[in-house]
């Protein structure tokens, strides 16, 4: 299970200094590509969940503007990275999101509205987690990266062969946490896939005051594992490049970090205003490498997308935002009683008389 | 077996719960071939193999951290912190993760998980080996925080932990870790979130816990020669935090104390003198009173007997719960401003 040999780990080659393509910015093949591209059906399968997802945090942004939600963070933009990932998890995989990664939940089936239980302010994770094998979307940063290796080394232990992938951002790459659990993840070979999303910002602050690294794939160099560095806005390759890692760690290969380089569009939350830190040119500059148009002309030009087509998915997106707008205003908000219901597995006395003395405080209004 | 320590109890009850259960699993600093500092993880490396209990990187949140995966996928992680002060790195998953995990989930992920904390004083160590941490794992919603006292707690009480459908932070006494009893094991001692009393008495009740716990019966004994009964109950679940068995001694004999080894500003004692008054007032003779360590970092190894709770300290204590109104503030009076209202414009009289 762990590395035994007493031969030196192999060094792991360096990151490319320019990102991994398999689709240009134009939505023109990359020549000579180092991985092999998904296949067709797999390439409509990104560009239709990048449409639904990308109209899903468009209705969420918008819902958070009318508060009706508490507060939304958008991840327009990161499209590619967002679906390319998770689409690339097999069933029985684990996803590790954060609050940023709804669209990737959207992506892996999650209900949308069970999505945003957690942004509405209904419960700190709406979804059933152990039924679509994701964890619950994690808020303090890189806490979450040593949950997956854990569960990935269990799963081994109990010979089921599951991988994670853990979506973080490159803020979260300078916390402890992310330390500790690339090092751990390397010691233990464990099949955990790290995709950082490099934004390029962190709140506020530009991935250049955050790390000194020529990439951020770099710093698996020194955990003894293998990086790679990736066009966060081509989703064929982060599928690419996330399916290959995911199918080395299982094959016992360990732990991968990706950065993929990609921009935040929008602001950090709704609550946000990104004029105070940055250049608005560089955000018109990033929205004309727009990751689900350079899909979409790729798939026209070879002939895997016509207009039909194409009108269906966005059929199918206006849906679901349409369903979601009904449902957010409609669905039952939750009762204050189950505020005692998931604490400890039984309760304490402590709990069940304060659970009666809040029943009595609503009775009596 | 016989005469065993506390920390063989221990060793022995990761023992039988590892051949009880596959999916128990012991791991943390030094835990494998060295069988841990305190030799707590004796063996047990040899004898179920280095998938059962082995040696993680040195990385407290790592640690936890794993755990907190491993327990989501069915295993039972049974961790070891070092030393109290070693587990602060690991303090935010603690509490934003371990602690949460079932609520966060609506329940739908539990955490069978349990952390060994060997905590406290009294074995001369140098700094950061002997901080008394519980107040801040007490607090923390969501864990059960619990310390043993006797060998036969030790045992029953970890293999209980082990069981817990709970995270349990299990706080070990590291200075009775070689305290020895009689104990026949497998056995099982009372509930583990039950108080127990210790010691039967009439006229004043001492609550201690973990390392105090020996302390308190040594000062009953000694209270005895002067002619007081004393009762001790040792709490042995400081969350959930037993009011039953406490309140119904402290109606009894109308007089309580309690003692830890933590300093005592917000610190737990703080706790259980405040439920004990709300149970208890009308039967009280006296305010409830603490006796902890003083509010100082924990001192250096040739100083910390004056900083630890001794008997002497508990003995004018239980004389101080005798009330006679003898109580003066602790304070300095007010620092002297000799012409305060000279700085206060705004003040009427300044003004006239
Ligand atoms: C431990 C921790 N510290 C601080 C924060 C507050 N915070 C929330 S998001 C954020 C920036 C994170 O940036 P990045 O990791 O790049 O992810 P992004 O939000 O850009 O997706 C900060 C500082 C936090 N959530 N957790």
């Amino acid at each position: 299970m762990k590395r035994t040999d007493e031969q030196p780990a192999p060094v792991p080659p360096l990151p490319s200094l320019e990102p991994l393509r398999l689709v240009a910015p134009d939505g023109s093949r990359v020549s000579g590509p180092a991985f092999d591209s998904p296949d067709h059906s797999t390439l409509v399968a990104l560009l239709r969940a990048m449409v639904i997802g990308q109209r899903f945090d468009n209705q969420a942004s918008t819902l958070a503007r009318q508060g009706r939600l508490a507060v939304y963070p958008s991840s327009r933009g990161q499209e590619a990275c967002q679906v390319g990932g998770t689409l690339a998890l097999a069933q029985r995989d684990w996803l590790f999101p954060t609050y940023r990664d709804c669209v990737s939940l959207v992506s892996r089936g999650v209900d949308p509205v069970e999505v945003l239980t957690l942004l509405r302010g209904d419960w700190h994770s709406g979804y059933d987690a152990e039924t679509h094998r994701c964890a619950p979307q994690c808020t303090p940063l890189a806490t979450n990266a040593s949950h997956a290796v854990g569960l990935t080394y269990a799963a081994r232990r109990r010979g089921e062969n599951a991988a994670a992938l853990v979506l973080m951002g490159d803020g979260a790459t300078s916390e402890g946490d992310a330390h500790e659990a690339y090092n751990f993840a390397a010691v233990w070979n464990t099949p955990v896939v790290f995709l950082i999303q490099n934004n390029h910002w962190a709140i506020s602050v530009p991935v250049r005051e955050q790390s000194a690294a020529p990439t951020l794939a770099h710093k698996a160099l020194g955990y003894g594992m293998r990086g790679y560095h990736v066009d966060g806005n081509d989703a064929a390759a982060v599928h690419a490049v996330v399916s290959h890692a995911l199918a080395e760690g299982r094959s016992g290969a360990g732990p991968t970090i990706i950065e993929a380089r990609t921009y935040r569009r929008g602001p950090h939350t709704n609550s946000d205003d990104p004029r105070r830190y940055r250049d608005e040119d560089e955000a018109r500059q990033w929205a004309e490498r727009d990751p689900v148009q350079r899909l979409e002309t790729l798939l026209r030009a070879e002939g895997l997308l016509d207009d039909g087509e194409m009108e269906r998915i966005e059929a199918q997106a206006e849906q679901v935002a349409s369903r979601v707008r009904e449902r957010v205003a409609t669905d039952g908000r939750p009762t204050p009683s189950e505020l005692f219901s998931h604490v400890y597995g039984s309760a304490p006395a402590l709990l069940a008389r304060q659970r009666q003395e809040l029943l009595g405080e609503i009775q009596e209004g | 077996m016989g005469e065993i320590s506390l920390a063989r109890a221990l060793n022995q009850a990761l023992r039988d719960a590892l051949a009880h259960d596959p999916d128990v699993l012991v791991y943390g600093e030094d835990v494998g071939r060295l069988g841990g500092v305190f030799r707590v993880t004796d063996g047990l490396a040899s004898e179920f193999g280095s998938e059962r209990c082995f040696d993680s990187p040195i990385a407290e949140a790592g640690i936890v951290g794993t755990a907190v995966g491993m327990a989501m996928y069915g295993q039972r992680p049974v961790v070891e912190m070092q030393f109290d002060a070693f587990a602060y790195p690991a303090f935010e998953q603690i509490v934003s993760h371990v602690s949460k995990m079932r609520n966060r989930t609506r329940g739908s992920v539990e955490l069978p998980l349990v952390i060994r904390i060997p905590y406290g004083g009294g074995i001369g160590a140098v700094e950061h080996h002997a901080d008394s941490s519980e107040a801040y794992y007490a607090h923390t919603p969501g864990l059960r925080v619990v310390t043993p006292a006797t060998p036969a707690d030790g045992y029953s009480m970890l293999r209980e932990a082990v069981e817990a459908p709970d995270p349990v932070i299990f706080l070990e006494p590291k200075r009775r870790y070689w305290n020895t009893a009689e104990v026949e094991t497998p056995l099982r001692t009372e509930p583990m979130e039950q108080a127990v009393v210790r010691r039967a008495g009439e006229d004043v009740t001492l609550l201690a816990y973990g390392p105090m716990v020996a302390t308190a019966l040594e000062t009953a004994e000694a209270a005895n020669e002067t002619g007081r009964s004393v009762e001790v109950i040792d709490l042995r679940s400081l969350s959930p935090f037993d009011d039953t068995t406490v309140a119904a001694s402290v109606r009894r004999t109308g007089r309580a104390l309690v003692v830890h080894e933590a300093s005592t500003f917000g610190g737990y004692g703080a706790e259980v003198a405040s439920r004990v008054t709300e149970a208890c007032f009308h039967y009280l003779e006296a305010p409830v009173l603490r006796v902890g360590g003083f509010d100082i970092p924990y001192p250096p190894p040739a100083l910390e007997e004056h900083h630890l709770p001794h008997v002497d300290r508990i003995l004018d204590a239980i004389d101080r719960l005798q009330w006679e109104s003898t109580w003066v503030p602790a304070q300095s009076p007010p620092p002297e401003r000799p012409d305060a209202t000279a700085q206060h414009p705004s003040r009427p009289e300044a003004r006239a």
